[in-house]
């Protein structure tokens, strides 16, 4: 048996990050404010309970709270687990402990790290005391974690001069790391495009053509296997001239016109850049061709069409631009004209 | 269609200021907000809640996840359902809509539903502009979305060119008297709004949303709740939601199947068989102002292609017309977006409970509430009256 050799199976990094803000409202914030003074602090709840990482409302009644309280900074671990190797992203660069710390005063445990150099040196029960970070910023990564009472590893518990003023937001960056694989139909397009192609997907049903294919026909919930050559021409459906940059695109200068071009042969339009013309001549209708990068530079992407320019050839009428087309062409076949060609 | 089921009242409603940061509470500390004051208008405590339903945006607007974990203790939600709705802009219409599901199947007697978003601590347009590997990146955020279908209702319709500026000014005016709006633009002038920079052409800076933050909170309750109300509530006579797909042959973009197949269910429901003349105020999810004619027709409060003719004429605005539309300011004052759809919906209870304050319809019995999302393929619609169905 031979098996024709599958092409290059394509996939990106993908990195999603934001440095988010977080306001930290009165209870979170005395919390952080306290940590950057070398205190922890925690909420009376309405039934006399210490609550530690403060919250803003009673876990049982729902009334907001808002009445501080000073735990001690050592305590009693609760339970525990061990971490070998941290997570990437981790605040703690070697293995640890992770416990329920209850801390004297509180009356809930808080997790965090335990910094000891190996699981034999952690027990249920065992007294710990806060590690606190040398140089805090009113953050939660100002207590490093607990060790031992008594390990001698805590610098000095108060910073030199933490100011006064209480804090109120953090910076919570979020970063999400995807491998990026295209679909199967995907896969095929963007090959494709290597080859100077563009592929479309039809519907065994009515024979719509989608771009780029999906490998089903959405609208009728059956697979759409059947992959077509489209031209290299179209129309503007739709357009819109943009006077805003767009994040991550530094190369286009404003005003650009991103449009749905409506190839021939396609019953769907997908977007892309209308260039070669003033920006105040682009119309619904307008007729345009791919411009390529040189063949050389082509590779499996749709960014090998480098932007759409107009062709000269008359428009499309506006009444039968874009998806009106589909349904033009509809009436057209059901009052017995001619079909599309 | 379907029965409505059980009655459902709105009992209590509850709004945050809407302002650009609010930079004196965290998130739990808004939903609190909200809430208290929804429960304090219903007359109720977190003890006669029986369940709460949340909405936001999607969880990258804000970078939240899983809000309806770390909010349960902030919403009284101790021994209690919690649930969270997600239908991207539209989302805090069909979060009331499911709590409102929860009264009328009785398995609940007092529902508190929120909305809620924080904009001040991300970036929504970055968030909608996120490349895809192997992609063309050139769509910058949701009016490089709206603006080729405005475009082409332009087209369409044959509106004059500053229909799109009439509508922004006319909310910003209707903003003044809603003391919750977040633009308060008391020496605006028509001309500045048409002078104001293109963005997203047709769109100008003046004809788009802000960015907001805000939640916005209601009770609802079964038949016998909103009969034992001491305060005035507002009954709900229909609900519809309906979603479709964004791109598919012959799509009406301008006005998507799925925008008039819910408009006609939940007019149907109501028993309304002439919106225009039924209905006396619209709360509508606009957020670039050139949708408020094109809802108009979609909805079918306006012949096709005619929508625009009732901006112009006035017939939308609080002060003289007909059907007054978006009294509070709307989307185009106020955008905490997983709330968006939720004020519209509470605003329209207001409404017809007579509490609308400074813009209050003089003796409005029915109203109604809307929310869009995603690429205009989520929907969601109440019409609440004054009268028990």
């Amino acid at each position: 048996m031979t098996e024709r050799p599958a092409p290059e199976m394509l996939r990106a990094d993908l990195v999603v990050e934001y440095p988010f803000t977080r306001t930290t409202g009165p209870v979170i914030g005395a919390f952080l404010t306290g940590l950057r003074d070398g205190r922890i602090v925690g909420v009376r709840t309405s039934d006399g309970r210490v609550v530690v990482p403060p919250v803003e409302a009673d876990p049982t009644t729902g009334d907001t709270l808002d009445e501080m309280v000073e735990v001690a900074s050592n305590g009693t671990v609760v339970t525990w687990t061990w971490l070998d190797p941290p997570r990437p992203g981790s605040p703690w660069d070697r293995p640890h402990g992770l416990g329920l710390v209850l801390l004297d005063g509180a009356d809930t445990p808080m997790l965090h790290g335990l910094l000891v150099d190996s699981p034999e040196e952690l027990e249920t029960g065992m007294r710990v005391e806060a590690v606190w970070a040398a140089e805090r910023t009113g953050h939660v990564h100002d207590l490093v974690g607990f060790a031992p009472e008594g390990s001698g590893v805590a610098p000095a518990p108060h910073a030199e001069d933490p100011g006064d003023e209480p804090v109120r937001s953090v910076r919570t960056p979020i970063r999400l790391e995807y491998d990026f694989i295209p679909s199967s139909a995907a896969q095929e397009y963007l090959h494709a495009y290597a080859e100077k192609r563009i592929l479309g997907n039809r519907s065994p049903v009515d024979g719509a053509v989608f771009v780029p294919p999906r490998g089903v026909d959405p609208r009728h919930g059956v697979a759409a296997t059947e992959l077509v050559d489209l031209a290299h021409e179209g129309h503007v459906g739709n357009f819109c001239v943009t006077h805003l940059p767009i994040p991550g695109r530094t190369d286009l200068t404003t005003p650009y016109v991103s449009a749905w071009i409506h190839l021939d042969g396609a019953d769907i339009g997908f977007l892309g850049l209308v260039a070669g013309c003033e920006v105040d001549e682009v119309r619904i209708g307008m007729r345009v061709r791919a411009v390529w990068k040189p063949d050389d530079e082509l590779g499996p992407t749709a960014e090998n069409v480098l932007y759409w320019e107009p062709t000269g050839a008359p428009d499309v009428p506006v009444d039968e631009a874009g998806n009106r087309a589909w349904t033009a062409r509809r009436d057209r076949d059901e009052t017995g004209g001619p079909a599309d060609a | 269609m379907g029965s409505l089921g059980e009655r459902t009242a709105v009992l209590g409603v509850g709004q945050t200021e809407y302002r650009a940061t609010r930079g004196d509470v965290s998130v739990a500390g808004l939903v609190r907000e909200a809430a208290l004051r929804a429960l304090a208008d219903a007359e109720c405590t977190w003890a006669d809640i029986d369940a709460v339903v949340i909405g936001k945006a999607p969880d990258f607007f804000e970078g939240l996840m899983m809000p309806e974990l770390f909010l349960a203790d902030a919403l009284g939600c101790a021994g209690k359902p919690i649930l969270r709705v997600h239908t991207a802009g539209s989302v805090g219409g069909s979060t009331a809509l499911v709590a409102a599901s929860l009264i009328r199947s009785r398995v609940h007697r007092r529902v508190l539903t929120l909305g809620f978003e924080k904009q001040s601590e991300s970036n929504a347009t970055w968030a909608l502009s996120l490349p895809q590997p192997f992609s063309v990146s050139i769509n910058a955020g949701a009016g490089g979305y709206f603006s080729p279908i405005i475009r082409q209702y332009m087209a369409r319709s044959g509106a004059p060119e500053l229909i799109g500026c009439m509508v922004a000014y006319k909310d910003r005016r209707h903003a003044l008297r809603n003391p919750y709006a977040h633009l308060h633009q008391h020496d605006l002038t028509f001309d500045q709004v048409v002078e104001a920079p293109m963005l997203w052409d047709p769109i100008r800076f003046s004809e788009t949303c802000p960015s907001s933050d805000g939640a916005c909170a209601m009770v609802l309750g079964d038949e016998a709740a909103g009969d034992a109300s001491d305060r005035p509530v507002a009954w709900v006579h229909g609900t519809a939601m309906r979603s479709e797909g964004n791109n598919f042959p012959g799509r009406d973009e301008v006005s998507p199947q799925a925008s008039r197949d819910c408009a006609a269910d939940v007019f149907a429901q109501a028993g309304i068989t002439n919106p225009r003349a039924e209905i006396d105020a619209v709360e509508m999810y606009v957020p670039f102002s050139w949708y408020e004619p094109m809802w108009l027709e979609s909805l079918g409060f306006a012949e096709l292609d005619q929508g625009w003719r009732m901006v112009e004429d006035g017939s939308t605005s609080l002060d003289g017309g007909d059907l007054p539309v978006n009294c509070s300011g709307g989307v185009l004052s106020s955008n905490p977006i997983g709330a968006s759809g939720m004020i519209r919906f509470a605003e329209a209870a207001l409404q017809v409970r007579g509490l609308a304050g400074d813009h209050q319809v003089d003796g409005a019995r029915r109203a109604f509430g809307h929310a869009y999302g995603g690429g205009a393929q989520y929907f969601a619609m109440w019409v609440v009256g004054a009268e028990k169905p």
